[in-house]
């Protein structure tokens, strides 16, 4: 029987990780359409002709796109695990934290990590402070969402596991255990679950891949997919 | 801010973002307590409320502060449900409402500010792209009457306070909303008919004389 529900969307993509966790958390049955995004798919394009950007998520026919909208998407259309909260203060809250990390935690980390001299001092700066807000916002718990992962821990996935990647190859050291060690113990907890588990790429891969890339990342500051 | 009970809204007159929480706390019938905000000196009101951003619009309801106005916006209507339902109940409905309210975040405003604030051939590549913009809301709103269909909904909220903007935007890089987008501008005419909106939206020429002001400020020509 052909799945009735599919996501367009690629293992190396963090965005593409949310949507995907949400999907396992609740134990949906779904079709992984691998994109390559050097050379979108038709389908890609018919689904997000706006963006024309991964994750799209394909529920009996019908496109859904935007990471965070997917996610929420999942967490109302399907029965199951609560991804985000009941309370509607803790809501807001939770999609206020998703949004700071989209606005201000990956443009700076990302921005360090491939810029020099002054520019990279600023985006650093910046970075540090945002890593230490966030940081501050796990306030004792195991995870954003409290004693399971939520809509915050699934927005923070590339905080996780890619930040650590990127650093390495970019030959910085922005996210350690010495300076956010609350961040880092999360970081653990977090790849520990076993739908993120189930999500996430070999770290070995990604690295080859962002190191493969280095150059042109450095020169276009995009992620780069051919 | 001590847990007093109650609604407090911290704003500045012409944001189009804090436009959109009183509209949504209108179409409520919520009282609240409304606070102008002075942007170049903000109230220890503020930096408390949102340490983060240190932005208005902020919502202070009995105490506890929710911010970032489309954030705002579901809240009001999560807590407020019993009247105006301004997102749908179907989910794939409410996902395409945020798709659109999120559209509307991430284009309108800025190539907005690009209209007023460059000149030649960047002012005209604004300007290209925010015809684009118009017409792909244009064609999403199709012949509704509003963009949440038969009712005024999300990405109406979302959307409406820039259309008293759109006179600024026509005057600074010439070219005419009704012209590229008919169906917007007579939406925008309905929208006006409701008393939310007719009672928030600021008059397109006060707002056109703050752009000439923020012209200025910036050492725009």
């Amino acid at each position: 029987m052909a799945e009735t529900v599919k996501l367009l969307g690629t293992k190396g993509s963090p965005y593409s990780h949310r949507a995907e966790v949400a999907l396992r958390l609740k134990e949906v049955n779904f079709e992984f359409l691998h994109e390559d995004l050097a050379h979108k798919s038709d389908m890609l394009l018919r689904y997000n002709p706006i963006h024309k950007k991964i994750p799209v998520l394909v529920h009996e026919e019908k496109s859904i796109v935007e990471s965070l909208i997917v996610v929420e998407y999942v967490h109302e259309a399907f029965n199951g695990y609560a991804i985000l909260p009941s309370d509607p203060y803790e809501r807001a809250m939770a999609r206020f934290w998703a949004r700071y990390i989209d606005e201000k935690v990956i443009p700076a980390f990302w921005m360090s990590c491939w810029t020099d001299g002054e520019m990279q001092k600023g985006f650093i700066g910046q970075a540090k402070e945002a890593l230490t807000i966030l940081e501050s916002q796990l306030k004792g718990k195991k995870f954003f969402g409290g004693d399971s992962i939520g809509f915050v821990d699934l927005a923070a996935g590339m905080v996780a596991f890619w930040f650590g990647i990127l650093q390495e190859v970019a030959g910085i050291s922005l996210l350690n255990e010495e300076d956010y060690p609350v961040l880092c113990r999360w970081a653990d907890d977090y790849c520990s679950v076993e739908a993120v588990k189930e999500s996430l790429l070999d770290r070995k891969l990604l690295v080859a891949h962002f190191a493969s890339k280095k150059e042109k990342i450095f020169a276009t500051k995009a992620p780069v997919y051919d | 801010m001590a847990s007093e009970k109650g609604v407090m809204l911290l704003d500045f007159w012409v944001s189009p973002f804090g436009q959109r929480a009183r509209i949504a706390l209108a179409e409520k019938g919520v009282q609240y307590e409304y606070k102008e905000e002075n942007l170049t000196e903000k109230s220890e009101l503020l930096l408390k409320a949102n340490p983060v951003h240190k932005k208005i619009p902020v919502l202070i309801h009995d105490g506890k502060p929710v911010c970032e106005s489309l954030i705002i916006v579901e809240y009001i209507d999560e807590v407020w449900s019993d009247k105006a339902p301004l997102m749908p109940s179907d989910p794939y409905q409410r996902a395409q409402a945020r798709f659109w309210a999120d559209f509307v975040d991430k284009k309108v405003y800025d190539c907005g500010s690009r209209l007023w604030k460059l000149k030649g051939e960047e002012q005209q590549a604004a300007k290209k792209e925010m015809i684009e913009i118009l017409q792909l809301l244009e064609a999403q709103l199709g012949d509704k009457k509003y963009f949440g269909g038969d009712s005024f909904g999300f990405v109406d909220v979302a959307f409406v306070p820039f259309t008293s903007w759109f006179y600024s935007y026509e005057t600074c890089a010439n070219f005419s909303v009704e012209g590229v987008a008919p169906k917007v501008a007579q939406w925008a005419k309905r929208c006006l008919e409701r008393e939310s909106v007719a009672k928030t939206l600021s008059d397109p020429k006060k707002v056109y004389e703050f752009v000439c002001f923020l012209k200025k400020k910036f050492g725009v020509e």
